[in-house]
């Protein structure tokens, strides 16, 4: 059988050629991400934001779930929660907060009854409060940093420290990105993005363990080498698996958002940037890095040694 | 309401205490605020800016955006002073009430497993709270329902004046125990509460701790009332009156009485997780469908199946016969952690699958790492079996630090997040543990076997 091989092997890119448009590149991407997190802000859903409440009741006794739920990208009011409750019949569907006071909630409302129609009974409008409380995004944030910190010293302690402000600086500049994306594209922003989030830092981290880990397989081999070729080196080595990794994964997010549906669509759509980031950002961000703080390659002693460590 | 008032009567007692104002008659408790009354101009002209301090002006005081204050104070003739609590000062009461007590009902059920609870401010003065997969209502109704408001007090000493202390209702005993109304240590000084077994009796009890503020003052109370009852109050009523036989220092302390280890436990996560700053009245109980409907359920699962097939092939014409195996133990390591969820009880929620495809995608990656480096010994000239040795042994070690660096981020969430954070770090960590197995331990099993049976001359990759 003939294998398929898309990534190109023995390839000798001078990657490293590269960080005096990259740094500059990036460092730009990442202060405008900022700037449009305070300016333009997200695009905060119900669970943020809080919103309404409705309670209906099908006359019929058999409520279309589905029909309800599009009715938010049919009436553009953002995205609808539905959730039926009790009886086959009974359905409460929740909305984000409109920008436009009682006033605008009410043409909603509004709009909303003429769009159903007659078929339902409505019986309860009322204002919900945020489903994610300050205190949530409080811990969600420490536990984000905190457990950067924790990967900061593992990584220290298993590498050299360059190595782990490296990967450290790589995934905040992802991190930082995946907040402009969902800033500039005004993706809606709820609880799974928060998830979206987590999952790129996760990946972010893997991409820029995998390079420095052969970054320093490769120092432990060729001592006189320059750090800059020797870095070069390693990326060109990782880079068939770097390729195929982010296929597969590219494959099986692409799924999620053409068949995925609605809800988990700015999911995906996340993920895929998150991808596409982290890949540059192991090689063009964590790894010059090394070159700027000045890794020694002796710094993981000689492979004779280590061998003797291994074994 | 009452509350409010009564708290408002304690400041303003504090206020003319401090002042030393001398009052004629005491002061006069109404139903939206209090009265009192101060003969003499010069003591009211001195007292009046005081209670003016106690009124907050409400709202955001950066912005400039206001609500108005929290009181009105008013003087007749007679030197008669009032003090209203305003409609907006009602409000943002309730509204402070209604933020603490969410995070107090999050903090409760979140101790209850790994269930992602909703909880919502509904309207005006409601909470909504919505908990996934719960069969028994009992248990979740009474987390809810319990104020929790613990207090250590003293019973009342032989000869008290009768206005410093009240009768409460007791738990173990029946009848009313006299109790001081001064409160030594309050709930919200402990640290930490654990149902245990006493070493004597063998009966389930809870262990608590206090913070230091709280340990101190405990510690000075019992040196200085050695032979005293102390009275430990729960939402007014004592559950355990024990004699101080000597000063306990270190801030530690148990609570004794005919628990079982359930109700002990119960006690423990309601003292940990803090008392509700109001009794929240349950005013409705329903089952509710599930969030995401069955359409976008139908809609996931497509295309959770497209997304697998199509990782499946690209794995299988990439890496063929290895592919398969790739292929094999990942199907194993997705059963395993759907598995290892159920065992824990865990609900499955958006967080906790995208914590999993996380995990999926770390396992081809982790069989992608040692294919590739399989392939690439094999370039540099080493033989079959010396390749796939050294492609699982370089490989492992890259992946074992990919896997630790996840895991220990994974853990730290855990730690210290909450709700959706805490699910993701779940399927994150369970996921992490079972790929290692399945990705290198039975891959490499697989190729063994294969190796053995085919005594290949070159390799398929």
């Amino acid at each position: 059988m003939k294998l398929l091989r898309l990534a190109p092997e023995n390839t000798k890119f001078g990657f490293m050629r590269f960080r005096r448009f990259s740094y500059p590149f990036s460092a730009v991407l990442s202060i405008l991400s900022i700037l449009m997190f305070f300016s333009v802000g997200m695009n905060f859903g119900i669970d943020f934001s809080g919103g309404i409440l409705i309670e209906m009741r099908a006359k019929t006794g058999e409520a279309d779930l589905a029909l309800l739920r599009g009715l938010g990208e049919k009436l553009n009011i953002g995205a609808i929660e539905v959730q039926s409750f009790g009886t086959a019949g009974d359905v409460s569907m929740r909305l984000g907060a409109q920008t436009g006071g009682d006033q605008a909630l009410q043409a909603i409302v509004g709009r909303l009854k003429s769009a159903i129609g007659e078929g339902y009974d409505f019986r309860r409008i009322e204002t919900v409060g945020p489903r994610v409380s300050g205190e949530l995004v409080q811990s969600g944030t420490l536990g984000i940093v905190i457990s950067i910190i924790a990967v900061l010293m593992y990584l220290w302690f298993r590498f050299e420290w360059q190595f782990a402000v490296g990967a450290v600086i790589a995934t905040m500049h992802d991190l930082l990105l995946t907040v402009g994306f969902f800033s500039v594209t005004h993706l809606e922003f709820n609880t799974t993005s928060i998830a979206a989030i987590l999952t790129i830092v996760g990946y972010s981290l893997n991409e820029a363990v995998v390079v420095l880990d052969r970054i320093r397989e490769m120092m432990r081999k060729y001592k006189k080498l320059s750090i800059a070729d020797m870095i070069d080196l390693s990326i060109n080595a990782v880079l068939p698996r770097t390729i195929m990794t982010a296929t597969t994964v590219f494959l099986a997010l692409l799924a999620l958002v053409l068949f995925g549906g609605e809800v988990i669509r700015s999911f995906s759509l996340a993920m895929m940037w998150g991808i596409f980031i982290g890949t540059y950002s192991s090689i063009f961000i964590c790894t010059p890095i090394l070159i700027y703080l000045g890794v020694r390659n002796d710094a993981f002693g000689s492979d004779a040694k280590d061998k003797k460590a291994d074994a | 309401m009452r509350t409010q008032v009564e708290n408002l009567r304690d400041d303003v007692r504090r206020v003319l205490r401090e002042e030393k104002v001398s009052l004629s008659g005491g002061i006069g408790l109404q139903t939206r605020g209090v009265t009192v009354r101060i003969p003499n101009a010069a003591d009211r002209d001195r007292v009046l800016p005081k209670l003016q301090a106690l009124s907050q002006v409400l709202g955001n005081t950066l912005t400039g955006n206001t609500a108005g204050r929290s009181l009105t104070i008013s003087v007749d003739n007679d030197g008669l002073v009032q003090l209203t609590v305003t409609d907006a000062g009602v409000a943002d009461k309730v509204h402070h009430a209604i933020t603490q007590s969410i995070e107090v009902l999050r903090r409760r059920i979140d101790q209850l497993g790994t269930t992602e609870p909703n909880i919502q401010q509904q309207g005006n003065d409601r909470i909504l709270v919505e908990v996934p997969g719960l069969q028994d209502t009992t248990k979740l109704k009474d987390l809810l329902g319990t104020t929790a408001k613990l207090e250590f007090r003293f019973a009342a000493a032989a000869g008290a004046d009768p206005s410093e202390y009240e009768n409460l209702p007791q738990t173990e005993q029946p009848g009313l125990m006299p109790v001081e109304k001064r409160v030594i240590v309050q709930g919200e000084d402990l640290t930490d509460a654990q149902a245990g077994v006493d070493q004597q009796t063998g009966r389930p009890d809870i262990n608590f701790t206090f913070n230091i503020r709280g340990g101190q003052r405990f510690a000075q109370a019992t040196a200085e009332n050695v032979g005293r009852v102390f009275a430990i109050v729960l939402d007014n009523k004592v559950i355990s009156a024990p004699v101080i036989n000597g000063p306990i220092p270190g801030g530690k302390g148990q609570i004794s009485g005919s628990y079982t280890i359930e109700t002990a436990n119960n006690l423990a996560i309601l003292l940990r997780a803090g008392a509700l700053p109001a009794k929240l009245t349950i005013v409705e109980e329903r089952t509710v469908g599930p969030g995401l409907g069955q359409d976008s359920i139908d809609a996931g699962k497509k295309a959770a199946y497209v997304g697998a097939a199509l990782v499946l092939t690209y794995m299988l014409v990439t890496y063929g016969t290895f592919g398969v195996f790739a292929n094999i133990a990942l199907g194993v390591h997705i059963l395993l952690i759907f598995a290892s969820m159920v065992l824990l009880g865990a609900t499955l929620t958006l967080p906790g699958i995208a914590g999993i495809v996380l995990t999926i995608g770390m396992a081809v990656d982790a069989n992608v790492l040692i294919y590739e480096r399989i392939r690439e010994e094999n370039h540099m000239g080493r033989s079959i079996i010396a390749s796939l040795d050294a492609g699982f042994t370089r490989a492992f070690g890259t992946i074992v630090d990919s896997n630790v660096t996840m895991f220990v981020a994974a853990l730290i969430l855990y730690l210290f997040g909450s709700g959706p954070v805490r699910g993701f770090a779940v399927s994150l960590g369970l996921g992490i543990l079972t790929s290692i197995v399945t990705a290198v331990t039975m891959t490499r099993m697989m190729i063994a076997l294969w190796y053995r049976y085919r005594r290949p001359t070159k390799l398929p990759i």
